[in-house]
């Protein structure tokens, strides 16, 4: 309770409004304690005052009755009869939400489907069915405004409800005897009622507000009494030779219901996190780039370079250490592998090349990316954008979720190529049939109308790989694209990217955890480990003799086809956090072979040759490796 | 596409069923007698029991609901006593007001709602965003009657912009002109808290959405900002909108009754308050259940759009 107050008294405008509140409240409480006129007595002779004059600080009304008093007295009586109307509404609707999501069934049935009907008339008509049947008054307009409101709450609660029915202790509760009743009471009552507040708090000031709305129309609260709503109902003919009458009433109205929303906001915010705005951030067009220290130097190694590439997440006040100084090349025509476990960096980087990380979090606090040797990391949202999909392209993971749910995959594809070059719908369209007959899609012209949900796996992925290929880019990143398909369809994406890199001279890199896959597609391999480059090598090299204890133990959990015997290794353990990484290697906690002096010093990564390892205590030595 | 309209349309059938029932049961609910409300406090025991036979109120419940189901279906919803006319005649009039009002407001409120609601999530914590925000906040907390009248005492009274009520000049033609002139204020007074309320709604959705995977491969494709957002992401936000538009809608229509008193507009929502405080039930039964199907058929076109939009939803 006390950590959700505080929660709440972080929120500055909650509190602004829970502050505001209090006073409106207060006052309403101690009014018939003020020294006030009385607020139904009339005296036509100082009928229209202004505010400000002699003995009545708001002026008077039509009927010269004191404005501040009435105010007073009706903020009061409209405050009292929105709460109870609230009251009213909750802990009805609660009742028959939980009688209706505990027993279920045709109850249940019976109840939601009355729910429903009450919900289809637009409020206010019931609201009014209900006043021209008991006729007007404020208790009726109370009575009113909690039934219109009941359905709201009872669909809520009811849906917590069902939930909470089927879990492990209400059967506990169940099976240690305990009847119905008690159940609801002490089981499920208890776990509702935050929802119950969050649901009133973001109602009140809209019952409030429906309560004044139906004395306005003169169906609420009756002469001589006056709520605030009647009020401004009464001061309406007057309205243009003497607004202050009308302005007071409508201004207190005003900001009692925007302070409860504030309030209701707050108050939802702290109970609910998951609902928080803030919480909810949106990726921005490019990854922040916060860069310290000097840009390195182009080596004019490859046609795509990633140099000292240092990229993080900034999440309140840690810094994750997603990728640490990592250094990368790739050649046309080459592939070049990057792999790792899940949490290893390796999508990071590569979706740091084009700054396509999410951001916020993500930050690109240092090194650089060279694409023919211009700076990325640098360059501007324009730049980027031009570069995107034409000179780097990228195939992402799951392609149902990668790939627009709502257009046709044709527009998609359309689009892709559209997006750098104007070119006709109907050329366009061409272009997009032969992109697809590419990828080997049968039947492509049937497909381009499909959407991706009426796809299989496979020919989404092929769907995703031609969107790649659509602007002909020099380097696709591939990043875990056949991780959510089948063995076969697997082989035949790997089989299409090949010929492809063969075919254009494309540059890969192909991101995986699987050295199967890198062993049948890639020339050379870079292993990641906790943000940054443990090995690197030419595939056939580092599989017959890996050097990093951890490439070994990455590659023992790879079955090999035939042999059927060994027994797939796990590594033990789990990485390490990247917001605390220990010093020296990374890797010492889950290795066999670590000592003392590994969690000594930073290691490096040490060159021989077309070889690196960043390892002290390597599984051979690196210069005989390297020969 | 037939086939699922269809579908909707006979699903819509029991709704509209437990719709006449809870009108007809509310209305029993009203205390004393019916006859002696109509006839006034010095009407002859005669006539009142005269009256009651006349109006078949001295037959069961059950048989009373179901002659008076039978006399709406052939279109007969009674004769409103305070205006000596057929119910069915000034309903149908009074909503053709109502809807050129509520329509009008409804399509601001909808235009400005999601475009305040795109451009608040695009500049999350921007400056756009908190003014947005802000006047959200505002537009949701304000009632439409004060917020109608203060418009009036600004806009037609102060800077003379607009005329201060009704619907058409009292003098001189009746084109679109005169109409749109008449129709600003209200329509804008109206839509205020509509639009706060979808802005609110759609700024949330497009964050949801503009964080899912398929907006970074638009991305990734070189799409460009403006297209990620008006047309990606707000695409894939719409299949959350709208269902709150078609909510929305209700509360434009309650919003009306407010709206109709203060500009004193002939629309079915005063013609509802002045029925209930005159007592004549018939109008009101007869308006509530008119306008409550109209209700319920334009959310089955919400539905139908909603299944437009998105191809995953079976029709």
């Amino acid at each position: 309770m006390s950590g959700f107050l505080k929660l709440l008294a972080r929120n500055r405008l909650a509190l602004a409004g829970g502050v505001v509140m209090a006073l409106v409240v207060l006052l309403a409480l101690v009014t018939p304690l003020l020294p006030l006129a009385d607020p139904d007595v009339t005296n036509t002779g100082a009928r229209f005052q202004r505010p400000f004059s002699e003995g009545a600080l708001l002026g008077t009304d039509h009927l010269g009755r004191d404005l501040l008093s009435r105010l007073l007295w009706g903020t009061r009586l409209s405050l009292a009869v929105g709460f109870a109307a609230a009251i009213a509404a909750a802990s009805i609707g609660a009742a028959v939400g939980i009688i209706s999501g505990f027993y279920g069934g045709r109850t249940d049935n019976l109840i939601m489907r009355g729910v429903d009907m009450l919900m289809a008339f637009p409020y206010i008509l019931l609201a009014l069915a209900i006043v021209a049947a008991l006729g007007p008054g404020l208790l009726n307009a109370l009575i009113a405004v909690a039934a219109v409101n009941m359905p709201f709450f009872a669909r809520n609660i009811r849906g917590i409800t069902v939930g909470l029915a089927h879990r492990e202790f209400i059967d506990a509760a169940r099976l240690s005897g305990l009847s119905n009743t008690r159940i609801i009471l002490s089981e499920i009552l208890p776990n509702v009622i935050p929802v119950i507040v969050i649901a009133m708090s973001t109602t009140i000031g809209w019952m409030i507000l429906e309560t004044a709305g139906l004395s306005f129309l003169g169906l609420g609260s009756q002469p001589p009494q006056a709520d605030l709503g009647s009020m401004l109902g009464e001061a309406r003919s007057a309205l243009i030779t003497n607004p202050h009458t009308s302005v007071v009433p409508g201004l207190i109205i005003l900001i009692i219901v925007m302070s409860i929303n504030l309030l209701g906001d707050g108050v939802r915010d702290a109970l609910d996190p998951r609902l928080k705005s803030g919480a909810l951030s949106r990726p921005m067009a490019a990854t922040r780039v916060d860069r310290k220290g000097p840009v390195p130097e182009s080596a004019g190694q490859g046609l795509l370079e990633v140099q000292e590439l240092q990229t993080q997440f900034h999440v309140k006040d840690r810094v994750y250490r997603a990728v640490g100084g990592v250094s990368l090349h790739v050649k046309p025509g080459e592939c070049l592998g990057l792999i790792g476990e899940s949490g290893s960096g390796k999508s990071v980087t590569a979706l740091s090349v084009m700054g396509l990380v999410a951001s916020p979090p993500g930050v690109i606090a240092g090194g650089a990316v060279r694409y023919e040797g211009e700076d990325l990391i640098g360059a501007s949202y324009g730049r980027l954008r031009d570069m995107r999909g034409r000179n780097v392209a990228y195939i992402f993971q799951d392609p149902l979720a990668t790939l627009h749910p709502l257009y046709r995959v044709g527009d998609q594809l359309i689009e892709a190529i559209r997006a750098h070059r104007p070119i006709g719908q109907k050329d366009g369209r061409a272009r997009a049939l032969e992109l697809l007959k590419s990828v080997r899609i049968p039947n492509p012209e049937k497909r381009l109308s499909d959407y991706p949900h009426e796809l299989s796996g496979g020919m989404r992925q092929r769907i995703g790989i031609a969107i790649a290929l659509a602007n002909e880019p020099d380097v696709i990143i591939a990043d875990e694209p056949t991780t959510a398909l089948d063995v076969t369809v697997q082989a035949q994406i790997l089989a299409l990217l090949d010929d492809l890199r063969r075919e254009r001279g494309l540059a890969i890199v192909f991101i995986t955890h699987d050295f199967g896959v890198v062993a049948q597609l890639c020339d050379r391999v870079a292993v990641m480990y906790a943000g940054r480059i443990v090995e690197e090598g030419p595939t056939k090299a580092i599989l017959d003799t890996p050097l990093h204890p951890y490439t070994a133990r990455l590659m023992a959990c790879v079955p090999e086809l035939g042999t059927g015997k060994r027994r797939l290794e796990a590594i033990p353990g789990l990485p390490p956090v990247v917001d605390r990484l220990p010093q020296g290697c990374a890797f010492a906690e889950r290795c066999t072979r670590a000592r003392p002096d590994c969690r000594a010093t930073e290691i490096d990564l040490h060159r021989a040759g077309m070889r690196a390892v960043r390892c002290i205590h390597p599984e051979a030595p690196l210069q005989e490796a390297a020969e | 596409m037939t086939g699922y309209i269809l579908k909707r349309l006979l699903s819509a059938i029991p709704v509209l069923l437990g719709i006449t029932v809870i009108v007809f049961a509310i209305m029993a609910l009203i205390p004393g007698d019916p006859a002696t409300a109509i006839l006034g406090s010095y009407a002859t025991p005669e006539n009142v029991e005269k009256l009651n036979r006349d109006l078949g109120l001295d037959k069961p419940l059950v048989q009373q609901y179901f002659i008076w189901l039978g006399n709406m279906l052939g279109g007969d919803f009674g004769t409103s006593f305070s205006l000596n006319r057929p119910v069915l005649d000034e309903v149908v009039e009074r909503f053709g007001a109502t809807l050129v009002l509520a329509g009008t407001a409804f399509v601001l409120c909808s235009i400005f709602g999601i475009v305040a609601g795109v451009i608040s999530a695009a500049n999350q914590y921007g400056w756009a965003d908190k003014s947005i925000t802000f006047a959200v906040l505002l537009g949701i907390s304000i009632p439409s009657f004060f917020l109608g009248m203060m418009m009036i005492l600004i806009f037609a009274v102060k800077l003379r912009w607009f005329p201060v009520s009704g619907m058409w000049p009292i003098y001189g033609d009746r084109d679109l002109c005169a109409l749109i002139q008449h129709l600003t204020l209200p329509a804008i007074a109206l839509a205020v808290v509509a639009t706060g309320v979808i802005a609110r709604l759609s700024r949330s959705a497009m964050l949801e959405v503009l964080r899912q995977d398929f907006i970074r491969t638009a991305r990734a494709k070189g799409v460009h900002e403006r297209g990620v957002i008006w047309r990606h992401a707000l695409k894939a936000a719409m299949v959350s909108i709208i269902p709150v538009l078609g909510i929305q809608a209700g509360f434009v229509l309650s919003g009306a009754v407010y709206i109709e008193i203060v500009f004193q507009w002939p629309g079915v929502g005063r013609m509802l308050v002045d029925a209930i405080l005159k007592r004549d039930i018939l109008l009101v039964q007869g308006g509530v259940v008119l306008v409550a199907a109209c209700y319920v058929l334009f959310n089955i076109a919400v539905d139908v759009a909603q299944s437009l939009l998105d191809p995953r939803i079976k029709t």
